[in-house]
């Protein structure tokens, strides 16, 4: 069912890349992306699922959920293997039938996409996974203020963000809620065609976002009742402050790229 | 019997299971109008959705005249065509452009013909009070909100179901939208003999309509009753912090001062006249002594 969709899975803990600063981490994350790009080897590879394996462990994720993370792209992960063994040409061939023909460069470029695309997604989810949205904001927000200068509105930018995830469980239950209401009318919404089914999600869709703009609307009073405005003016709570740690952990994940980077 | 729990249980898989429904067994007689009451949380909302079969119960069977609704020999539409529900705030289910398409949404789904679809949503407006003509293609979102709810409960009675279901219909209605619905659901159970399950906070409009009362408290039924007989259990119902009908707690207290009234009145009218009599007969009595 639609609850079964799991976003902004932040698990809350103590480790130490719990307690990393945003910043730093939302950093790192993009550095390492790079780096996953720039990696030409199996063993560099290697190298980075071993760095991967050992932030896991230092996080004390549940290896389970980080896997269950990977479902989503499996489709694609299968397209990108199924496109790059049959369509990439190059070396001996090494399977043949009428018109179809796997080369050895498809084998290795197809492995080497499909190793790109899983890091990729395991890298990032460990941020999603040991920062919770709030802070993950935060970060954003931070790093995005030197771009205000150019007249981009960081601070809206991140309050937009922070009230988008937060209404996600709540429009969930509330889709969850109008698709029992309709089925309750005898809807359908788990058999027919492709186009049936795209159909039958009118009676579900229109009213969701007839709610999503009512609690908008509502939304926007109560923040304006309460003076919001936006602009550079706002101060925080909590602001975030670099810790020694935060620094020889950036310093040991750089070091750790560029070493990687040349295998 | 029309519909029968057997030991239900259902419990929400989330990441700390939720047992809903503790062990309810119930049955439910054609023509019943049966008041469900008990707190937020208490399982009253699971329970109403198992009985259509939104909801799969974890453990134990229901049975819709003999049939278990959960069995592959069972059409789930064809239950949930005679099993009407009518879910809290009905109105934000509204889509269509027009009121008469929306409420012939159920009608169509049960692949009725054009015709029976159009006499239909007349018979479900006429119902629900409001004037088929004018009303028909007007576009649901801009009538009032005691309108829209009306509208979204003749959609489902379009379906003609046989039990029909509520969930807390009067939450956020006027008075007057109150007493309008509260008629609507006399007027379908005396007149056309439907079985009703009506889910409310208010002491009064169960008091008042039901003929059988179930009270449930953390996934149980604890009480169930004639309104008399459940109502009499002061005592109990405070142990779950639920309160008296208004009128009845004026009844018992009048009563506990010594005037001889009946507890068991829970319209506003008959409780006056009642009093009235009471009173009546009290300084009949006085008089008639000697001094």
């Amino acid at each position: 069912m639609l609850t079964d969709i799991t976003i902004g899975q932040h698990i809350p803990g103590s480790s130490i890349i719990h307690r990393m600063d945003p910043r730093v981490k939302i950093l790192i994350t993009l550095l390492m992306i790079t780096i996953l790009f720039f990696i030409d080897t199996f063993i560099g590879y290697f190298l980075f699922l071993l760095l991967v394996v050992i932030i896991l462990l230092t996080a004390k994720l549940p290896i389970k959920r980080v896997l269950r993370g990977l479902k989503p792209v499996f489709f694609l992960v299968i397209l990108t293997l199924f496109l790059h063994l049959f369509l990439t040409r190059g070396g001996e061939v090494i399977w043949q039938w009428r018109f179809l023909r796997i080369e050895e460069a498809g084998v290795f470029t197809g492995f080497f996409m499909v190793s790109r695309i899983l890091l990729l997604i395991m890298f990032t989810s460990i941020l999603t996974l040991t920062t919770s949205p709030l802070e993950l904001t935060d970060g954003i927000e931070y790093l995005l203020k030197p771009l205000a200068r150019f007249g981009l509105p960081a601070g809206e930018l991140a309050m937009m963000m922070t009230i988008a995830l937060r209404f996600i469980p709540t429009l969930l239950e509330e889709a969850d809620k109008i698709m029992k209401a309709q089925k309750a009318r005898g809807a359908d919404f788990e058999s027919g065609n492709i186009i049936q089914r795209a159909k039958a999600l009118v009676p579900l869709l229109v009213p969701l976002f007839i709610s999503a703009f009512r609690r908008a609307d509502e939304l926007a009073l109560a923040m304006e009742s309460r003076c919001y405005r936006g602009g550079t003016s706002r101060t925080r709570l909590h602001e975030l402050k670099l810790k020694s740690t935060d620094i020889y952990l950036f310093l040991l994940a750089a070091g750790l790229a560029v070493a990687i980077s040349f295998f | 019997m029309l519909i029968e729990l057997e030991n239900i249980r259902h419990i929400y898989q989330l990441d700390d299971p939720v047992v809903a429904l503790d062990g309810v067994d119930l049955g439910i007689e054609r023509g019943e109008f049966i008041g469900l009451i008990g707190h937020t949380g208490s399982g009253k909302s699971t329970l109403v959705q198992l009985l259509n079969g939104l909801l799969k119960p974890s453990e134990g069977r229901i049975l819709f005249e003999g049939k278990d609704i959960n069995s592959q020999e069972v059409e789930l539409k064809e239950i949930r065509r005679r099993v009407g529900l009518v879910f809290q705030y009905p109105e934000h289910q509204l889509f269509e452009e027009t009121v008469a398409k929306d409420i012939a949404f159920g009608p169509k789904n049960a692949d009725l013909a054009e015709e029976e679809i159009d006499k239909r949503v007349r018979e479900a407006l006429d119902l629900v009070g409001l004037d088929f003509e004018s009303f028909k293609d007007r576009s649901p979102f801009n009538l009032s909100g005691g309108q829209q709810r009306r509208i979204a409960i003749a959609g489902v009675l379009a379906l003609k179901p046989e039990v029909l279901i509520l969930d807390e219909p009067m939450a956020g209605l006027d008075p007057a939208g109150r007493r309008k619905l509260l008629e609507l659901l006399r007027h379908l159970h005396r007149d056309i003999e439907m079985t009703i399950i009506l889910i409310s906070h208010r002491m009064e409009e169960i008091a008042r309509l039901a003929s059988r009362v179930l009270v449930m408290d953390r996934g149980k039924i604890i009480l169930e009753g004639r309104p008399a007989e459940v109502f009499n259990e002061r005592e109990r119902l405070k142990d779950i912090d639920l309160d008296l009908p208004v009128v009845t707690d004026i009844l018992k207290k009048l009563k506990e001062k010594g005037l001889k009234v009946r507890t068991d009145v829970f319209a506003l009218e008959d409780a006056r006249d009642e009093i009235l009599t009471a009173l009546e007969k009290q300084s009949q009595f006085r008089e008639s002594r000697p001094c």
